[in-house]
Parts: structure tokens; C-alpha cells; sequence
């Protein structure tokens, strides 16, 4: 489904990002961990051709996304709040992310019904502007939007932050629930190890910019990822 | 303690990560305050001179207190837009051993310095001393000048006990109007009677207590006020305003623009600097009187083609301007959702060319000043319509500066860069010069037919134009994302 090939970001000569290849197949639910400035977000955005690339290229679905804009209408993302329009309530959001999708209303509350549970009635039918909810709501916000529309692909950067722990489970759910159903891909970045280790089949590790571990999840994983970072502590230490 | 806060002031200007960037900017705005300050400066000088000579019966100081009251209206009115308590600032001092009643004083004694204060007091003092000089008593005009600064004060003080209350504006717009509505139609003489009171503030110094009184009533209301709502839960939060939403359904008949142009007509409605560009393109209408009302320009005169491109053009410039910075604030969704950018410029175009329509039909009255003005008018339309607004959205794709859209609304420059200055070239004085070579060689009617054909071409050409356009926002996307994620930018 997207294939990453000789990709590189450098700002000056500082390169942030360098991956040679990396292949996510259709269906796949994919985490992505690295302490601050792995190159996570950085690889997120050139996923969404927000940034250019210094060399290579990402293919999405047979599109190259710095080159066309056709990956468009089948990617749907979650980066940060600067997603959400701050002007209008929840439900106008969701119904124009519906619109540039495709969607009519009724369809958009047909998605949204399913959502009731996650968004704990403080989101919907509040009268309220998106940017006078708190970080928490507005982040659920961003994240159901992302599911309108029947998106092949869904990237979610962090997802799981500031939200509290029964939407956390909630959105564990709903994001394995997908991955079961094998049509979707997903692509998740987290701090939290044990979040992506129950969510992800697959785990890639980024320090500073470069792919150090690409894992199967089993029953291992988490015990591999807090030995792998706790390591990286050792090894800062020793330095 | 005060000494302390004072330092931290001092310090949140100069480190402000704004500082020292775009220092063209801060040049040019520092220049118009100077020249603010002069223009006052020169006013209240020259005051007592022109009114001497324009009523030469009247003591020049009664007429000055007919209109004080107007003044007071004014001010609060548009204080209303300008001034806000600088609450939020104080929100890390309450975790630190200072008492509450320090911090308001603080808060309250520094909006007693801010600098609208002092903008009245640029005509009053040196008016004061031109009557110091013709020979007025002393000890009354000193009082006089007290009783100003007083005043002064308690609008101050008055602006935040109305706090930004909408119900407060409206009854001010109305009673300045209904006031002077009672004085233009001879019903009430409100200036003679309410001048006389405030005449009588100079004719008896001592009646100066009252307005101290005022000054100091009024900052009691609120120190008592604010000393209780110290509250990170009370005062100190932030405003939400419950949502009405309204129905735009409407916007349907317009195609696959329709979710782009209600997302603008939601972005100008709910943010307070777009909503203030509407009010002030409306009353941009008003312009025109200005120059019409003189006779020394002749009918054809350059100017009125500079007041037609203005009037009608009002809303393209003020808006136009900062397109897509509007959006900055997710513009990186916008780059990523499945949105195509032609559509989206298509809807900013739409709505800037139904701006131009309406202001040229509120235009119209000006046929009073012959069939000339509308012909202008009417010119002037055509143009913006097909000329001016493909280059203001191609003037656009240049922006890079973020704008936030919940900052204030007046005297807010965010987003403003060399090409807000540069865009004015080609946008008003390209066709001033155009029209003025065609006027003086050939004829006025030459010239207003050119412009108009103008117009029309670009209005014909639209398609192609909006293509280059889009190519030239397409790309400029990185820049543009880079930017607008640039907070203070």
C-alpha cells in the first residue's frame, strides 16, 4: 500500500529523516515509536506531502505523493490540533471533513452514531466552538473525523496523548476492531509502548531519523521495545 | 513590588519573539503613531484658532464642550473594539506570595497608562495651552484640563465594566446617532445643554470633584469586582460564547464551492477581525463624501477614480489581502484533505466578487453628484471585479504569515508583510494612472470605457487566470504551511 524508498529530509545539514525503504502493506495497522525528534511527525508530514522530501519518495496506493494529489481522497489523517478548525462546533466539522469527502449529512451521522461511546456526550449537541473544548475533546474530534469517508489509509500521530484512560481504551478498540477487518491501514505514532504493542501488528522503532528496529508484534514486543529505549538510556548515560 | 512588575512588563515587550522581527513593520507603524501623535498635536493647537474664526462670536471654549460629550460616546464605542483588561498576563502571579489586592491595583493602574489615554491628551494639553496663552485664567483652565484627564479615566475604567458586552455597543451606536439625529433635525439642541454642563466644568473648577469622583467610582466597581473574580475558573478564563448556528443551506445553489463558501462565511461571521472588516467596508461607503463634498477637484478628477476603486474595492483589499491566511491556522489540514485548491479559490473569488456588487450598489446614491460619479463607480466595479481580484489572489500565494484568528481585532498587523504594502501598486494605483494618462490624452470617456473592458476581459478570462493562479499556490504550499505553522510569525 505505501512504499517508502530512499527517503531523506535534511534540514541544512541536519538530516532528520533517512529511511532506505520501508514497505506498509494494505491492511496492516502500523505503529511508529521513537523518543523526540526520531523523525516520527516528520515522516508523517511528507506522508501527507505537507513537507517535500530532500530525496526519494513515498508511493501511496500507486500514487507519488509529492507528485500528484490523488492519495488524497483515500488518506485521511489526525496530526494536531492545527487540523481542526477552531471556529466551528463538532458537528460542523465533521459534516464539512463529510462534504470534501463525499459524504452527506446523513451519512456522516450514520458514521457518528457509532462514536456515541467515545465522545462521552461532551462533544456532540454542545454548542460549542472546537477551539473552546478542551485538548482532550478536540483530539477525539480530529480522530473521528479522520474516520469519515471510507479512508483506505488513517494516520494518527499520537493519538493516544491527553486523552484519559476510558477513551484510551475505547480507542484501542475501535483501531483494533479495523485492523480485524483487514481493509484499512492504519499508521499510529505513540510514546507509549504499551498502547502500540496491543494496537499494531507491526512495530518500527526511528532513532534520530533512522529505522533501528522493525518488529513483528508478539508477546515479546513489549518487553523488546523497553529494553531497546532503555538501552538508548544506558547507552546516553555511558556517552 | 510594583517595581517588580514594572520589570516583568518591560521584559514581556522586549523579549516578545515578535520584537525585532520585521522591523520594516514596526517602522511603518511607528511612523503613523508619530504621525497620529503630530496630526493631534497640531489640531489642538490649531482648535482654538479655527473655531475663533468660524464662530467668531462664541467663546471657542462652549463650543469645544458641545461637542465633549460625543467625544465620551466615541471613545467608549470604539474602545469597545480596541481595549481589554490584560487579565490573562497576571495568570502566573497568583501562584507566588503577593496579595490579591497588589495584583489589581497593578492590573488596573497599568490600563490607567495604556496608550489610548493618552491620544486625547495630545489635542487637550496643547489646547490648554493656547488658552494659557490667549490670556484664559489659569486656575481654570488647569482645572478644565484635570477634569479631561479624569474623564479620560473613567472611560477607561467604564470600558471594562461594560466588557465587551454587544447589548452596551449597540446602545451606544444608537445614542450617538439618536443624539445627533435630535440635533440635526432641530428636535433637541443636546450640544448647547449638555455643552453647558461641561462648560460649567470650566467655569467652576471645583465642579471638577465630579469627575474625579467618576474616575475613582469607577475603578473601586472595578477593583471590588475584579479582587473576587481572581479565579483561574472566573475572570481569568477565557470567554466561550455559546454557538448559534446558522442554516446555510442556501449556498447549496452554488455548487461544489457551497462547503468552502460557508466555511467563509463562518470564518468572517465568527472571528472578530473579519467581522470588523465587514463593518468597516460598509462604512468605506461613506468614503466618497469626503471628496465629492469638494468642490475644488472637478468632475473627472483622478481622486474620484482612487474613491471608486477604494469604495467598491474595500472589502477585496481588507480581505483579499490576507488570503489563505485566514486559514492559517489549519492550513496543513486543508493541504492534506481531499480539497482541491482551485475550488477553494473559486469560493474566496465568489465572495469577494459579491462584495464588490453590493458595495457598488450602495454606491449608487452618489449619482446625486451627477451621472459622472456612477459611471465612475460603475467603471471602478467592473474593474475590481475582473482585474483586481485575480491579482489579490495571486498576490495571496506570497503570504506566509500566520494569523490568529481569536487575536483582537483592531490595530492587530499579524499577517502583515511587504506584500500587504505592494499589492497596493498594481491594485489602485495602476488604474489611477492609467485613467489619468487616458482622461488628460483622450477623453473621460475613453478611459472609463478602457477600465471597464478591462474588466470585462479579466471577468472573461477568469478560468484561465484562476488556473495560473492555483499553479502559483500549488507551488508555493510548502512555504506556505512552513509559514503559517509559525507562531508570532
Amino acid at each position: 500500500m505505501i512504499t517508502t524508498q530512499g527517503l531523506t529530509k535534511k534540514y541544512g545539514s541536519q538530516t532528520v529523516l533517512n529511511i532506505e525503504h520501508l514497505e506498509i502493506p494494505k491492511g496492516q495497522s502500523f505503529g511508529l515509536v521513537g523518543n523526540n525528534g526520531a523523525g516520527k511527525t516528520t515522516y508523517f508530514s511528507l506522508l501527507l506531502d505537507l513537507i517535500q522530501p530532500t530525496t526519494g519518495q513515498i508511493v501511496n496506493n500507486n500514487v507519488q505523493v509529492d507528485a500528484n494529489e490523488d492519495w488524497k481522497p483515500f488518506t485521511a489523517s489526525f496530526i494536531d490540533e492545527s487540523f481542526l478548525i477552531g471556529y466551528l462546533t463538532p458537528e460542523e466539522y465533521f459534516y464539512f471533513i463529510g462534504e470534501l469527502r463525499g459524504q452527506n449529512k446523513a451519512d456522516v451521522n450514520a458514521l457518528l452514531a457509532n462514536f456515541e461511546d467515545f465522545f462521552h456526550g461532551e462533544i456532540l449537541g454542545q454548542r460549542k466552538y472546537l477551539r473552546d473544548l478542551s485538548k482532550g475533546n478536540q483530539k477525539k474530534v480530529g480522530i473521528v473525523a479522520s474516520f469519515i469517508g471510507n479512508p483506505q489509509v488513517i494516520i494518527l500521530d499520537e493519538p493516544f496523548a491527553n486523552l484519559d484512560p476510558t477513551t484510551q481504551i475505547r480507542l484501542k478498540a475501535i483501531i483494533k476492531d479495523m485492523a480485524a477487518q483487514k481493509e484499512v491501514t492504519v499508521l499510529v505514532s505513540s510514546h507509549d509502548l504499551m498502547h502500540v504493542t496491543e494496537v499494531c501488528e507491526r512495530i518500527v522503532v526511528l532513532n534520530k531519523g533512522e529505522v533501528v528496529r522493525d518488529i513483528q508484534t508478539s508477546a515479546e514486543t513489549l518487553r523488546e521495545l523497553e529494553s531497546y529505549f532503555a538501552g538508548n538510556l544506558q547507552t546516553a548515560e555511558d556517552e | 513590588m510594583f517595581k517588580h512588575f514594572v520589570n516583568l512588563q518591560w521584559k514581556s515587550f522586549f523579549r516578545s519573539s515578535n520584537f525585532g522581527k520585521g522591523l520594516a513593520l514596526k517602522i511603518i507603524v511607528g511612523f503613523f503613531a508619530v504621525y497620529m501623535m503630530v496630526s493631534f498635536t497640531v489640531l489642538g493647537i490649531g482648535l482654538y484658532f479655527i473655531l475663533q474664526k468660524t464662530y467668531p462670536d462664541t467663546d471657542p471654549m462652549l463650543i469645544v464642550s458641545g461637542y465633549l460629550l460625543y467625544w465620551v460616546l466615541f471613545e467608549l464605542f470604539f474602545r469597545y473594539f480596541m481595549q481589554k483588561l490584560p487579565v490573562m498576563d497576571i495568570k502566573p502571579l497568583l501562584l507566588y506570595p503577593i496579595t490579591k489586592s497588589k495584583i489589581t491595583h497593578y492590573i488596573l493602574a497599568r490600563s490607567g497608562l495604556s496608550g489610548y489615554n493618552f491620544l486625547a491628551l495630545f489635542i487637550a494639553v496643547p489646547f490648554s495651552v493656547v488658552l494659557l496663552s490667549q490670556g484664559y485664567p489659569a486656575l481654570q483652565v488647569m482645572g478644565w484640563l484635570f477634569a479631561i484627564v479624569c474623564i479620560i479615566l473613567t472611560i477607561n475604567y467604564t470600558n471594562f465594566i461594560i466588557n465587551k458586552s454587544d447589548t452596551v455597543l449597540w446602545l451606544l451606536g444608537t445614542l450617538i446617532l439618536a443624539l445627533y439625529g435630535l440635533e440635526y433635525f432641530n428636535v433637541f439642541p443636546v450640544k448647547e445643554v449638555v455643552g453647558q454642563w461641561f462648560f460649567n466644568l470650566y467655569r467652576h473648577p471645583i465642579l471638577v470633584l465630579a469627575p474625579l469622583l467618576l474616575a475613582i467610582g469607577t475603578y473601586a466597581v472595578n477593583y471590588n469586582f475584579l479582587i473576587k473574580k481572581l479565579y483561574l475558573d472566573a475572570s481569568l478564563k477565557k470567554k466561550s460564547v455559546k454557538v448559534e448556528t446558522s442554516d446555510l443551506t442556501w449556498t447549496k445553489r452554488f455548487g461544489d464551492i457551497a462547503p468552502f463558501l460557508q466555511l467563509d462565511l463562518k470564518l468572517i461571521w465568527r472571528n472578530k477581525r473579519t467581522k470588523m472588516q465587514v463593518f468597516i467596508s460598509l462604512a468605506m461607503v461613506f468614503y466618497g463624501l469626503f471628496f465629492y463634498n469638494m468642490d475644488s477637484y472637478g468632475e473627472t478628477s483622478t481622486i474620484y477614480l482612487f474613491v471608486g476603486i477604494f469604495m467598491t474595492g474595500i472589502f477585496l483589499s481588507n480581505f483579499g489581502q490576507f488570503i489563505p491566511a485566514w486559514d492559517s491556522e489549519y492550513y496543513g489540514m486543508m493541504m492534506s484533505q481531499n480539497i482541491p485548491l482551485r475550488k477553494y479559490l473559486e469560493s474566496k473569488a465568489g465572495l469577494i466578487s459579491v462584495s464588490i456588487a453590493v458595495m457598488f450598489l450602495l454606491s449608487i446614491p452618489y449619482v446625486y453628484f451627477g451621472w459622472k460619479a456612477l459611471a465612475l463607480n460603475f467603471a471602478c466595479a467592473l474593474y475590481n471585479l475582473g482585474v483586481n481580484v485575480p491579482v489579490i489572489l495571486f498576490f495571496g500565494s506570497f503570504n506566509k504569515k500566520r494569523i490568529d484568528l481569536t487575536k483582537s481585532a483592531v490595530g492587530n498587523m499579524q499577517g502583515t508583510s511587504a506584500t500587504q504594502f505592494l499589492v497596493i501598486l498594481p491594485l489602485m494605483v495602476l488604474p489611477s494612472v492609467l485613467y489619468f494618462t487616458l482622461k488628460t490624452f483622450v477623453s473621460f470617456e475613453v478611459a472609463l470605457i478602457t477600465l471597464s473592458a478591462l474588466g470585462i476581459m479579466g471577468f472573461a478570462f477568469r478560468k484561465n487566470l484562476l488556473d495560473k493562479i492555483t499553479e502559483a499556490y500549488r507551488k508555493r504550499k510548502y512555504t506556505m504551511i512552513a509559514g503559517f505553522k509559525e507562531q508570532n510569525g
